[in-house]
């Protein structure tokens, strides 16, 4: 009864704030299912036949989520899934709730599977209340730090959490991320490791904005001989026996074009080409991380090929749209690995760009903005045809952008709706535009950009 | 001319955006025309005062903050002693600026030494104490200096320094007296950051006076354009003012 009262709220409440358009509409309704039946997920993960995995990590949740959901539905079974942002217990609740039938309990339970992705200081709990079949760790990186205090802070919860579980669940690790490798040594249930084999990637040395210096044994520095991605890469300690070991998922080679990419992806049942509709070695890692959780499951990696191949960019993570004869890339980047990794992957594409950066400041997308200034925007010299910015930040992000060498005044709008249409009018019919968002501001750019996607040259008008 | 910077430690301290101020200060140097050069100064490291006209000291975690506390006491600390009593300029920022004073209690109760250049000192209230984060803004001479603050520990100003500014919003040194950062003689020492300089220019242009003015005594900074600058500075300054308010009516 209780069960069916919360699952029913939770339904209404969901219908309603979507329909008034405030939010995605999970919130409230994850709120109000846990406060009526403050066991629903324990329960209702419970009931999922095929039981739960959770994608947890700084960068690269969201889509290796969908991937994984994508590989899993290719199989046969129900993948059910918490929307993008919505990571804490709340948003899991709301998503169970909303998989429900109005009496409370999930259709077709036995072939249903739950894939969530969980924020990283919320994991611990998660895990301990959902039981979960396999718990992947994609990297960690500092990200929020007026939110989970200090990147050291995260990895130690995690530690602990690890500890803590039984033999059940099999962990799936990054093993070019030193942070998350060390997990091996806590882990007493099954293992699974990813990462990519292909030097001929090296950006030379570990970024600026690298965090994982330090030997989690013994405290020396840490040596690279290859560096893929903030401190990701081929790692050893310059003093004890703690090193990166070969990954049971790696990716043998990686060739990245400007809108897609191709990977030799090699599994313990053999090597597998794969083309993936999305790029930048960040990319690579999200889909090995994918392969290596299928694999986890027993799912065959040609089936989990073939569900790669067919995936597309969606909610801001290299999503296209055509304007006005105009193409528009939005791409998130909420953090310094993640933005450095996006600026890599234009600047590969080699082509003059017109960009437009949206710096928001909500809690949501981390109040403290100085993690800009760790952000190697230098690299956009000499690259760009046009630039602007907006955002409740935008003046911040104007004088990163001037001290960077990149424009003395760069077109400055608060207004994200006026500075996107500014931005367009200034992109050359069939050229694109670079859009590139904090986590609120995306939704905010996304919201407008949708409205005007497939209309005519509006700015010409009376305005969007 | 040249801006002789002694960056410590910037390997182990370099959370969030300390190398804005750093940038900052390579770009007011060189439009200029005045000459800027960095010397990374790792652990072991000796430090050679007559090579430096200012020293930048960044935030760290705590696990850092550790590392570099025994090399600073042990390895650098005599001869920055003596620069700073000669008049050595430094900008400490965050967890440096909390390294500059007595001494540093963690919430577990465990006392970490600090140089002991600024007569302050640091305690964490414990593990369930509230951290202070968010926009600052605090009153500086005639002016404002706006940034972000993140720190957990609550620092005390004895007789001997005097508090940077005064707390207009955000928390400052403890969310009691009122004063956020220390001054002693050359020394700043502050938790804000943001990056700090590149958003206040008068403050990143009255410490490269300060560093230069030893062998330049005329030395005068030309006037650059600072719109984005002072646009930056103003837009996070009516943020603070709307979170704080924001706060009071919660």
């Amino acid at each position: 009864m209780r069960r069916e009262l919360a699952t029913i709220a939770a339904k209404a409440a969901g219908q309603v704030s979507r329909n008034l358009g405030i939010g995605g509409g999970t919130a409230l309704p994850g709120l109000i299912a846990e406060g009526i039946d403050p066991g629903i997920v324990t329960d209702m993960s419970s009931c999922l036949g095929q039981g739960s995995v959770l994608v947890t990590g700084t960068n690269g949740k969201t889509t290796t989520a969908r991937l994984i959901r994508r590989v899993v539905n290719k199989v046969g079974l129900v993948a059910i899934g918490n929307r993008e942002g919505s990571n804490m217990m709340r948003g899991i609740a709301a998503s169970l709730a909303e998989a429900a039938g109005w009496q409370g309990t999930i259709p077709d339970a036995e072939r249903s599977m739950g894939v969530f992705e969980v924020d990283e200081a919320t994991l611990p709990k998660v895990a301990q209340v959902i039981g979960p079949r396999v718990v992947l760790f994609t990297n960690l990186f500092r990200d929020q730090l007026d939110r989970y205090g200090e990147v050291e802070t995260v990895a130690r919860l995690w530690q602990d959490a690890v500890a803590a579980w039984d033999n059940r669940s099999t962990i799936v690790l990054n093993a070019d991320d030193p942070s998350v490798a060390s997990l091996q040594g806590t882990a007493s249930g099954k293992l699974l490791t990813f990462g990519i084999d292909d030097a001929s990637l090296t950006v030379g040395e570990v970024e600026h904005a690298s965090d994982a210096r330090w030997c989690r044994t013994c405290g020396a520095e840490l040596a690279y001989s290859t560096v893929f991605y903030g401190h990701l890469g081929h790692w050893s300690c310059s003093k004890c026996q703690n090193r990166r070991r070969a990954p049971d998922v790696s990716c043998s080679r990686l060739v990245l074009d400007r809108d897609d990419m191709q990977m030799t992806v090699t599994t313990p049942s053999g090597q597998f080409e794969v083309s993936l509709s999305l790029t930048g070695v960040y990319n690579s890692y999200n889909a090995l991380a994918a392969t290596a959780t299928a694999i986890a499951l027993g799912i065959a990696p040609d089936v989990t090929m073939e569900g790669l191949s067919g995936f597309t960019a969606a909610f801001g993570r290299q999503e296209r749209m055509l304007i006005a004869d105009r193409e528009v890339e939005v791409i998130l980047a909420k953090n310094p690995a993640g933005l450095n990794q996006v600026l890599n992957t234009l600047v590969r594409a080699g082509e003059p760009m017109d960009v437009i950066f949206l710096l928001n400041d909500d809690i949501a997308d981390g109040r403290d903005i100085s993690w800009i200034w760790d952000v190697d925007f230098e690299m956009l010299q000499g690259r760009l045809r046009s630039l602007s910015v907006s955002g409740h930040r935008s003046w911040d992000m104007a004088l990163r952008l001037k001290y960077a060498g990149l424009s003395d005044s760069p077109g400055v709008n608060s207004d994200t709706k006026t500075a996107l249409r500014h931005a367009l009018a200034g992109t050359a019919p069939g050229g694109r535009l670079y859009v590139i968002p904090t986590y609120t501001a995306m939704l905010e750019a996304r919201n407008v950009l949708g409205k005007w996607a497939g209309k005519g040259a509006f700015w010409e008008g009376d305005g969007g | 001319m040249k801006l002789r910077l002694a960056h410590l430690y910037p390997r182990l301290m370099n959370i969030y955006g300390d190398r804005g101020n750093i940038i900052s200060l390579r770009r007011r140097c060189e439009a200029r025309g005045i000459g800027f050069e960095v010397h990374d100064l790792e652990p072991e490291d000796a430090f050679d005062a007559s090579n430096y006209n200012m020293v930048f000291i960044g935030g760290a975690q705590d696990r850092e903050q550790q590392l570099v506390a025994d090399d600073l006491i042990h390895v650098k600390g005599d001869a920055i002693k003596s620069a700073v009593e000669d008049g050595m300029t430094v900008l400490a920022v965050c967890g440096g600026y909390q390294l500059m004073g007595h001494y540093y209690r963690e919430a577990g109760g465990r006392e970490l030494p600090g140089l002991g250049v600024l007569d302050i000192w640091t305690a964490h209230p414990g593990p369930e104490a509230r951290r202070f984060i968010g926009n600052v803004v605090i009153e500086w001479q005639e002016s404002t200096l706006v940034g972000f603050e993140n720190h957990g520990g609550r620092t005390y100003v004895g007789k001997g320094a005097q508090p940077l500014g005064k707390v207009v919003s955000g928390f400052g040194n403890n969310g009691k007296d009122g004063g956020e950062g220390a001054i002693y003689r050359n020394v700043f020492g502050t938790y804000l950051h943001g990056s700090l300089l590149p958003k206040n220019p008068e403050f990143a242009d009255h410490l490269i006076v300060l560093a230069l003015s030893p062998e330049n005594p005329d030395v005068r900074l030309e006037p650059l354009d600072d719109m984005v600058e002072t646009l930056a500075h103003h837009e996070a300054k009516s943020l603070a003012r709307k979170k704080s308010l924001l706060g009071i009516i919660r």
